[in-house]
């Protein structure tokens, strides 16, 4: 805690915004959408946790959703692969727009929905199995015709794990570190080619060096593919990400958006009073 | 004992130092002697009944009819009754119990109503094994006129083991964390691929382990059998699901009730061999325990 006659007296921490490469100003009005939230609200029982969301998230992008805990972070991105209905009680309202269609829309089939958009979670999680059974489960259950061994191979190469455990597929994954581990997921998820990748705060369990792998990875993976990620660090915000989403609540303690726009606008110019005080460490 | 040692603290630090002391000393002695008192029962247990028995115990006693002759009496009849009944019960109660625990813990909703039928399952392992037997007699025997026959106990066996298995199989499948679950949703399984490939393959080894306990339970039972009208005495070998049977526990039952001195040692046989089979099934619940823990890479 920030003792109170500390408060106000200028930054806290000074955050360094890489500066983009040379004509890569991004700008949300030139980029294609992967996934249109419109007026999102979510609730546990009779308690909001999310209120009248709006963003678009662009495609190939990697767009980071920032704010303080229990901002519903991690409620809003699981429920942008209908992960969210999976609490007892739980419920959502508004639309989320995929491929033009309303992921919520009656008749939709949430399999297909996390097939789609896949995700990797706070707490590397991979299964009891082989690291080979990890990356081919995906594959068998979502009817996979191709060659399975190719496949899994292409998914650990991507996720940078190959050359670590190209020689002990069938050790069990868990022995693994949680660097690795984590990788391992991330592996798992992109092998069933989804469209989107959701990160639940992937880098929160791992230490400096892992974290720093999976942050350079992110950065490969969204040649390919849309990354959400949900993260508490602000450098790693700043870092990584093209796009930032500032989450804050209120005295009903829902969740609202109050920024979203290109990431080095957010944090060196935020047009908001509250994301300026979270984003220089005066409350958070 | 003295007082105070080279470390001993001052004197306000010594308050019941000699009651705490005493404690420390008797407490442990006492629950060594709970321990040993138990495995003691179980070795007299196995003195007496080998004592008794072994000398009766041949392989003819296996491959014999009963009699009315203790010198001839065998336990055929009972061992393959026993071997009959168990397999049936065995057959009916395990994918009831599994689908049943499944149902409960992945898929039922929580609400009022499975709130009794948790309650019920939980109330229905305790309840003494002759209601079982009337239940039996009521809706097999009479109702289903099923006579009392392998395919009546056998299902009467089955109601009375299925809570165990269910509560034995619902504690398998919670001890797999949620993120597993929550792993293998989120890469576009359905819940049932999800239990199926991720969910049971983990919780195998608790379920086996309350299978066979169930299983061992339903091999010793009596009451329920002589409730349902199993008979006591049975010269033939069981050819099939209708026919009429008597099970170990039972023909035990019946020597033991003779007067004559030379049938309770043919009890004691059968009860080494009870024990036996008991001894097996334990073993190849171990021995399958070990195999899906191996196979569990955690």
């Amino acid at each position: 805690m920030v003792a109170p006659e500390e408060v106000g007296q200028g930054p806290l921490v000074k955050l360094e915004v890489p500066a983009p490469p040379a004509g890569v100003e991004r700008r949300l009005e030139g980029e294609e959408t992967a996934l249109e939230v419109r007026r999102l609200s979510a609730w546990y029982g009779s308690f909001r946790a999310i209120k009248d969301v709006s963003l678009r998230v662009p495609r190939h992008r990697i767009t980071a959703i920032i704010g303080p805990s229990g901002s519903g972070k991690s409620t809003l991105i699981r429920c942008f692969n209908r992960m969210h209905e999976l609490v007892p009680e739980a419920r959502v309202e508004g639309e989320v727009i995929f491929e033009g269609q309303d992921i919520y829309a009656p008749g939709v089939d949430p399999v297909e929905v996390r097939s789609r958009i896949g995700m990797v979670f706070q707490k590397p999680n991979p299964f009891p199995k082989s690291i080979f059974e990890n990356v081919a489960f995906g594959l068998r259950i979502n009817g996979f015709r191709g060659n399975v061994r190719e496949a899994v191979e292409r998914s650990l190469r991507q996720a940078a794990l190959w050359d670590e455990v190209k020689d002990k597929l069938h050790q069990s994954a868990l022995k693994l570190s949680g660097g690795q581990q984590q990788r391992l997921c991330i592996a798992r998820a992109i092998a069933v080619e989804p469209e989107i990748v959701l990160m639940d705060e992937p880098c929160s369990a791992l230490d400096p060096v892992a974290t720093l792998k999976i942050e350079d990875l992110m950065r490969e993976l969204a040649q390919e593919y849309t990354i959400v990620i949900v993260t508490h660090n602000m450098q790693q915000a700043a870092r990584v990400s093209d796009y930032t989403a500032v989450l804050m609540m209120d005295e009903d303690r829902a969740g609202h958006l109050v920024e979203f726009g290109p990431t080095r606008e957010v944090f060196t110019n935020p047009k908001d009073k509250r994301t300026e005080d979270y984003i220089t460490g005066r409350f958070g | 004992m003295s007082v105070t040692g080279a470390l001993a603290r001052p004197a306000q630090w010594r308050r019941r130092w000699l009651w705490r002391k005493g404690m420390g000393l008797l407490l442990p002695a006492l629950v060594r002697l709970a321990t040993l008192a138990s495995v003691a029962a179980l070795v007299l247990l196995l003195v007496v009944v080998a004592r008794d028995g072994l000398g009766r115990l041949s392989p003819d006693f296996l491959t014999e009819y009963p009699s009315r002759f203790a010198s001839r009496a065998g336990f055929r009849s009972a061992f393959l009754g026993s071997l009959w009944v168990m397999g049936f019960t065995a057959l009916f109660s395990v994918p009831v119990g599994i689908g049943a625990a499944i149902y409960l813990e992945e898929f039922a909703s929580r609400n009022w109503f499975t709130r009794i039928i948790e309650t019920n399952i939980n109330n229905l392992a305790g309840v003494p094994s002759i209601v079982y037997g009337l239940l039996g007699l009521t809706i097999f025997v009479r109702a289903m006129a099923l006579g009392p026959s392998i395919l009546a106990g056998s299902l009467t066996l089955a109601l009375l083991v299925l809570p165990i298995i269910i509560v034995a199989a619902r504690e398998g499948l919670r001890s797999v964390p949620y993120s597993i679950r929550e792993a293998s949703l989120a890469l576009g399984a359905t819940r049932w691929q999800t239990v199926w490939h991720q969910v049971l393959p983990p919780a195998m080894p608790t379920i086996l382990t309350g299978v066979i306990l169930a299983l061992s339970r339903a091999i010793g039972e009596t009451a329920p059998l002589i409730t349902i009208g199993a008979l006591v005495f049975i010269a033939f070998d069981p050819r099939g699901p209708m026919d009429s049977f008597t099970v170990m526990p039972l023909q035990i039952f019946e020597w033991l009730s003779r007067p004559q001195a030379r049938f309770h040692e043919v009890a004691a046989a059968g009860i080494i061999v009870l024990l036996l089979v008991l001894l097996a099934m334990n073993a190849v619940a171990i021995a399958l325990r070990y195999w899906f823990e191996r196979r569990r890479l955690w």
